[in-house]
């Protein structure tokens, strides 16, 4: 066993030892489990919020797209801190809106405030559409870590299943303290290391940060800003606001919202989150010291980019440090999405069948399709395949689309009906499907207009449809059932 | 004073707006190309902004609950 392996053994024995002492004797009831009895303050609530919302994707994707596509990447450090500045104004309602009606979910919100668990079992089904991919996402990452940062000694596959393995256990046992308490050790570790790396590469291979950029655009100009054409302003002003727009529909996010124990901690994470997306700053930084040193990796592969550079820059131990990061990183949002997944298979969809049912009863049923959950992503993940690649470039922009419905019923006019909702759902997830299934861009349906129109992300195009199709349906049947009530009334005089 | 919230449209003009006219790699602040820097920069006023908001805003003396 290499020093690297120990440091990765380590790091997954200190999450299933956290996880498992995050119970603490409680008796993990619904409430429990799934929203921790409300009862976060401020830290708890930012762990968990930046523990499941930088991933493995802040890790090797941050680097990997700096790496392999350059100045769009900042976009991601964009997308974040606006969200953040929307969650001030719109979280807050939301959690007192939960906290009083005793929700557990994302989907529990959409079926109180429209008075619909139907619709409550639409949005839990099309939030486990993108998680499934999402998961296996993380379950690759971690696959992809523990095999490059053990020299080959661990292959991906046995690396999945005990990652699974680890995460499902303190899941269960835990639920979503589970996943705080790991992200303690897990946003420490992190942050630590991407900023460490960050800063230490460009001085290593380029005497300092300045040198690095110079360098990079001496061998490729233009390649460090946006480019004329494609991926230009227009594509990254759209998919900045898009991705704003998308990102607490996450269910898994919008379902850690509930742990805080008031609203002004939802507040004070508003202020303090978008420094925390500073971290892609030095993840950029560890991409783009890669391109001139670790040359050729190319399409997927430069996820690798990150990896590739450590293993040939440090010794064994610091390779293991930096493997046990990465394996946390995907533990993390991994146990919140599989606790998030199992929730809304049993409290919005096994519900449905068992109106009944105790939350008692309930917490159970979620308990155990904890694994189930587990093993459909293991199998994903170690059976490799296409599609579950589109699927997971689908999984954001499935998201987004229950924003309108949400901001909808926020307001106080309360205009849009149960049916325009899920109509505009469906046809919003139908036009992502069919737009991401034919490799559709806004030029290709519309050649005629400026390139400037072209170039915007064509994820709003489903969002229009999306609202377009909410209008007709929540308009044309207030229409129907006024008229209904006019015909109605002279016969019941 | 909830007219102080509108601050909060002054990060959505700069990261949206801005990279059209800032797409430019010289001047370098701090070794960073300046479309990054404004960027880097924006995400800590952000988050002053946010604080100044948070700070300001009447909604957090009486919503302890």
């Amino acid at each position: 066993m290499n020093g690297a392996l120990v440091g990765i053994a380590a790091a997954a024995l200190l999450a299933l030892a956290l996880g498992f002492l995050a119970r603490r004797g409680r008796q993990m009831g619904l409430g429990q489990w799934t929203v921790a009895g409300r009862s976060f303050g401020a830290p708890l609530v930012f762990l968990l919020m930046a523990g499941e919302i930088y991933t493995t994707f802040t890790f090797l994707g941050g680097s990997g797209f700096a790496y392999g596509r350059g100045g769009p990447v900042y976009y991601i450090l964009c997308y974040g801190t606006l969200a953040y500045m929307m969650s001030y104004v719109m979280l807050p309602p939301i959690w007192r809106y939960a906290r009083d009606h005793g929700l557990y979910s994302q989907a529990d919100f959409f079926a109180s405030k429209y008075h619909s668990r139907w619709l409550g079992a639409l949005v839990s089904l099309v939030g486990i559409v993108a998680l499934i991919p999402y998961l296996v996402l993380q379950f690759k990452g971690l696959g992809i870590i523990v095999e490059a940062a053990g020299y080959g000694t661990i292959g991906t596959g046995p690396a999945v299943w005990i990652g699974a393995a680890v995460a499902t256990a303190y899941v269960m046992m835990s639920g979503v303290r589970g996943s705080a308490w790991t992200a303690v050790a897990k946003d420490a570790m992190v942050l630590a290391v991407v900023v460490f790396l960050g800063i230490y590469f460009p001085l290593h291979y380029y005497g300092g940060v300045g040198a690095m950029f110079a360098a990079v655009e001496a061998a490729k100009p233009g390649f460090v800003v946006l480019p004329e054409r494609g991926e230009s302003a227009w594509w990254f002003a759209s998919t900045v606001l898009l991705t704003a727009l998308g990102f607490y529909m996450w269910p898994h996010t919008f379902g850690s919202i509930y742990t805080a124990r008031n609203a002004r901690v939802i507040r004070q994470n508003a202020v303090l989150l978008p420094l925390y997306q500073l971290i892609f700053l030095f993840a950029f930084m560890i991409g783009f010291a890669a391109i001139l040193q670790v040359p050729g990796l190319k399409g997927a592969d430069i996820d690798l980019a990150l990896l590739k550079l450590s293993v040939e820059t440090f010794d064994p131990w610091m390779v293991g440090i930096i493997g046990a990061a990465g394996v946390l990183t995907a533990l993390v949002p991994g146990s919140m999405i599989l606790m998030t997944a199992a929730t809304l298979l049993a409290n919005n969809i096994y519900r449905l069948a068992h109106p009944a049912a105790a939350d008692r009863h309930i917490v159970r049923v979620a308990k155990l399709l904890v694994p189930v959950v587990a093993l459909i992503a293991v199998y994903f993940t170690l059976a490799g395949g296409q599609h579950i690649v589109a699927l997971l470039l689908m999984g954001y922009s499935f998201v987004t689309q229950l924003f309108p419905a949400l901001v909808l019923c926020l307001t106080k006019t309360r205009w849009a009906t149960p049916a325009g909702a899920a109509a505009g759902i469906v046809a919003g997830v139908a036009a992502v499907a069919a737009i991401n299934l034919t490799h559709t861009t806004v030029a290709t349906l519309f050649p005629a207009l400026p390139v400037a129109v072209q170039e915007l992300n064509v994820g709003l195009l489903a969002l229009a449809v999306n609202v377009i199709v909410l209008a007709v349906v929540s308009v044309g049947g207030r229409l129907a059932t006024a008229r209904l009530h006019a015909q109605e009334k002279p016969a019941s005089r | 004073m909830r007219t102080i919230r509108l601050l909060a449209l002054l990060p959505f003009a700069a990261l949206l707006i801005g990279p059209f006219f800032l797409n430019r790699v010289e001047p370098t602040i701090l070794g960073l190309p300046f479309l990054l820097a404004w960027c880097v920069a924006w995400v800590v006023l952000t988050s002053a902004i946010m604080a100044i908001i948070f700070r300001f805003d009447p909604t957090n003396r009486d919503d302890l609950s």
